[in-house]
């Protein structure tokens, strides 16, 4: 934006940067320290992922496919089409290597930051996939990588620190807070600031100061860009809708952005509702990561966007049972998007995405990762309740449940769901 | 700074403002500043003014008045932990502004807080309520880690408007363009920050910091350096090296940590704050002395 432009939308501001910006949302709201290194990563953003200098999108295409295992298929989920009398198609990022749509983004990154120079990166995680990505990514590439993980997400995705462990990655966790994902954030941008000369961060979603919502959004549009084409080959047409779950955004960012030039597709942001929409503004907790749905306008690690917060400008902590939902902010782009009305946030609570966890595994033999499965959950959620979402729809399987199965067990007998198979045979003799 | 600078300065529209308050400048007149900064209501509300008032009677020039926020990105764990004990202890920025008018000082105070409590405050969309009600209560400026020159235009204007000064953080990774675009906007003095990383008491006082202020040595406005002083005796290093002051955090939370953890009577912790903004002060005093007369121009 240019100095003449200064100050046009209220809190608009003057930086020099065209971009950055997506509506009122975006920007860069950083420590000084971390300024130059990321005016060095828009810098390379610009000419290697944009431009393809060096042929870095050429090798990262490569490596996507050989390592990765792109592309995924979209493939017809015949049960729920039958249960739901519509046509429903599985765009399925779980079948990306390490089993989530997060190794697009963390190979990109981790690719970029070896054409930098950078000779090491770090990352946050909150489910632990993003961590694992990451990690998978630094040994396949040959970077050390340390990860930092709040102490709760820590207790309950121990599969994932197990996984980045064994990928031979430092798993660092966090103390603070309620030691989740917002934490993890924090703590790795503290030691970015710190080591910033030779570390790239590697971040986890369409989250963060500018160039990273709209770099990350990049590596992840693969996914729209495969599946739009898919459609159109097996479908003969677009989706009239696109389903995807929210928290910081990068799947979903990364299965709309084809579409969101597509008049006709309505695309669906799937939100953590929690144990309940309700907040506590006293205990400054929201029991629900609904960012979108109920959140307003503020500055949280890097961005201005929507944020989960009290009236005086503090940050709420979130709840999910679901850790990588479980975050108070959300993607500028993101939120940009639900005030432009393009997309349509949705919440799924807490209960009705165990339900849909095991739907889907009994009905399609895929076990969803708890945040996926917050999109089953609303797919089932409108349908029942006669909402016409069209007769195709996507729905964006961005991950694989095995991480969660313990979580999902326990949350399952503690709430008694009549859907789930009945494990409690197992419990003699020493767990699963 | 060179004239062309100034009248670019001057062109964007800031520049008579930009002189607005004399008051933080003034306080770093002669060198050899002291700058102490605490989390306003850590551990308790009542205790913190105590404190403050104890760190004037120790010899603070200035005082940064930390507003605590729940995600202090820039801060290391000594700081995070006022910052939640403040909280809980019910810290809010109302709260922070009872406190400041009730404080009993006479040095000058700079608010220290994150930007989204500052774009929260109040009815107007942007700064300009939480600016306004900082000058009724007599705060001088602000120093907000997480709004860099590029996005402070807002702030700059509300402080401008309200006769505030808006104080930037120059990193030792800030150079060339950076630099000018923040001089263009920086008002009261520049905290150099001493070394890479999240806010911290340490043992040595890092080479980056003489780098930093040798880069910045035709700024006419003060330099206050900080980021891991801990002692009079690197207050002395640093202000020999040409600092006009020392700004000290970490180093003072840890006594209010202590004395919270220990469950000492707060005089006591008060009078250990004053002894400890005692020797700092004279640190930074004894290392301007040894500084051979400024030229002025
Ligand atoms: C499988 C899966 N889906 C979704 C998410 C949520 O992240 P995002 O909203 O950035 O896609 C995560 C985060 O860890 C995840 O692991």
């Amino acid at each position: 934006m240019s100095e003449t432009e200064r100050g046009r939308e209220g809190e608009r501001t003057d930086r020099t940067t065209a971009d950055g910006q997506f509506g009122r949302y975006g920007g860069q709201y950083v420590p000084e320290a971390l300024m130059p290194a990321l005016e060095e990563l828009e810098d390379a953003y610009e000419r290697y992922v944009l431009e393809n200098e060096d042929g870095f999108m050429d090798e990262f295409e490569r490596r996507i496919r050989d390592f990765g295992g792109r592309p995924t298929p979209l493939g017809r989920a015949d049960r729920l089409s039958e249960r739901y009398d519509s046509e429903i198609y599985l765009k399925r990022e779980d079948l990306v290597h390490g089993g989530a749509h997060k190794l697009n983004n963390a190979l990109g990154q981790v690719l970029l930051a070896k054409y930098m120079g950078k000779e090491r990166v770090i990352a946050e995680t909150g489910a632990g996939q993003h961590g694992t990505a990451t990690a998978m990514a630094a040994a396949h590439l040959d970077m050390p990588c340390e990860v930092y993980m709040g102490r709760t997400d820590v207790n309950r995705q121990r599969p994932n620190v197990f996984r980045m462990r064994i990928n031979g990655a430092e798993v660092n966790p966090v103390d603070i807070g309620r030691g989740t994902l917002k934490e993890a954030i924090s703590e790795t941008m503290r030691e970015w600031s710190r080591t910033v000369e030779r570390t790239h961060y590697v971040i986890g979603s369409v989250v963060g100061p500018h160039p990273f919502p709209a770099m990350v959004r990049d590596f992840q549009a693969v996914i729209s860009e495969e599946a739009r084409e898919q459609a159109r080959e097996q479908l003969g047409s677009l989706p009239d809708a696109v389903v995807s779950c929210a928290g910081g955004g990068s799947n979903t960012m990364g299965a709309f952005h084809h579409f969101v030039p597509d008049d006709s597709v309505d695309l669906y942001a799937v939100e953590a509702g929690g144990s309940s929409l309700e907040v506590d503004e006293e205990a400054g907790v929201a029991p629900n990561s609904a960012t979108l749905s109920t959140g307003d306008e503020g500055v949280l690690h890097g961005a201005r966007t929507t944020l989960l917060q009290d009236s005086d400008g503090q940050i709420m902590e979130s709840h999910s049972v679901s850790a990588g939902l479980d975050y108070s902010g959300v993607g500028p782009e993101l939120a940009h998007l639900v005030d432009e009305g393009r997309v349509t946030p949705v919440t799924v609570d807490d209960t009705a995405a165990l339900e849909a966890f095991h739907r889907l595994s009994t009905d399609e033999g895929i076990i969803p990762a708890l945040e996926t499965s917050h999109a089953f959950g609303y797919l089932h959620e409108a349908f029942e309740s006669g909402e016409d979402l069209g007769e195709t729809v996507v729905v964006n399987v961005s991950g694989r449940g095995d991480k969660d199965l313990e979580t999902v067990i326990e949350e399952t007998e503690k709430r008694g769901l009549e859907s789930a198979p009945d494990m409690s045979v197992f419990e003699t003799g020493g767990g699963i | 700074m060179g004239d062309d600078a100034a009248d670019a300065a001057g062109a964007s529209g800031s520049a008579d403002s930009r002189t607005g308050t004399d008051a933080t400048a003034t306080a770093f007149d002669g060198g050899g500043a002291f700058v102490p900064y605490l989390a306003v209501g850590d551990p308790t509300y009542e205790a913190s003014l105590e404190y403050v008032e104890a760190l004037a009677r120790g010899g603070a020039d200035l005082i940064e008045l930390g507003l605590p926020f729940s995600e202090p990105m820039a801060e290391g764990p000594t700081i995070q932990g006022a910052v939640t004990r403040a909280l809980e202890a019910g810290m809010t920025p109302d709260r922070f502004f009872e406190f400041v008018s009730e404080l009993d000082v006479d040095v000058p105070l700079v608010c220290m807080t994150y930007y989204n409590l500052i774009y929260q405050y109040g009815s107007s969309d942007g700064p300009r309520s939480f600016v306004e009600r900082a000058a009724e209560v007599g705060l001088e400026g602000f120093v907000v880690p997480d709004l860099p020159a590029e996005e402070a235009g807002p702030l700059r204007e509300a402080c401008d408007e309200f006769g505030l000064d808006l104080i930037f953080i120059v990193a030792p990774t800030t150079r060339g363009d950076r630099l000018e675009r923040m001089m263009e906007r920086v008002s009261g003095y520049v905290y150099v920050q001493a070394r890479l990383g999240a806010t911290g008491a340490r043992e040595d006082v890092s080479d980056q910091t003489g780098e930093s202020l040798e880069r910045l040595a035709d700024w006419e406005i003060p330099k206050a350096v900080g980021f891991g002083i801990k002692t009079g005796e690197h207050a002395e290093r640093i202000a020999a090296a040409g600092a006009d002051g020392i700004i000290v955090g970490s180093a003072l939370v840890d006594i209010v940590a202590e004395g919270h953890e220990d469950d000492r009577p707060v005089e006591e912790t008060a009078d250990r704050l004053a002894e400890k903004a005692r020797e700092l002060k004279a640190g930074a005093t004894r290392g301007a002395e040894s500084l051979p007369e400024p030229e002025h121009p």
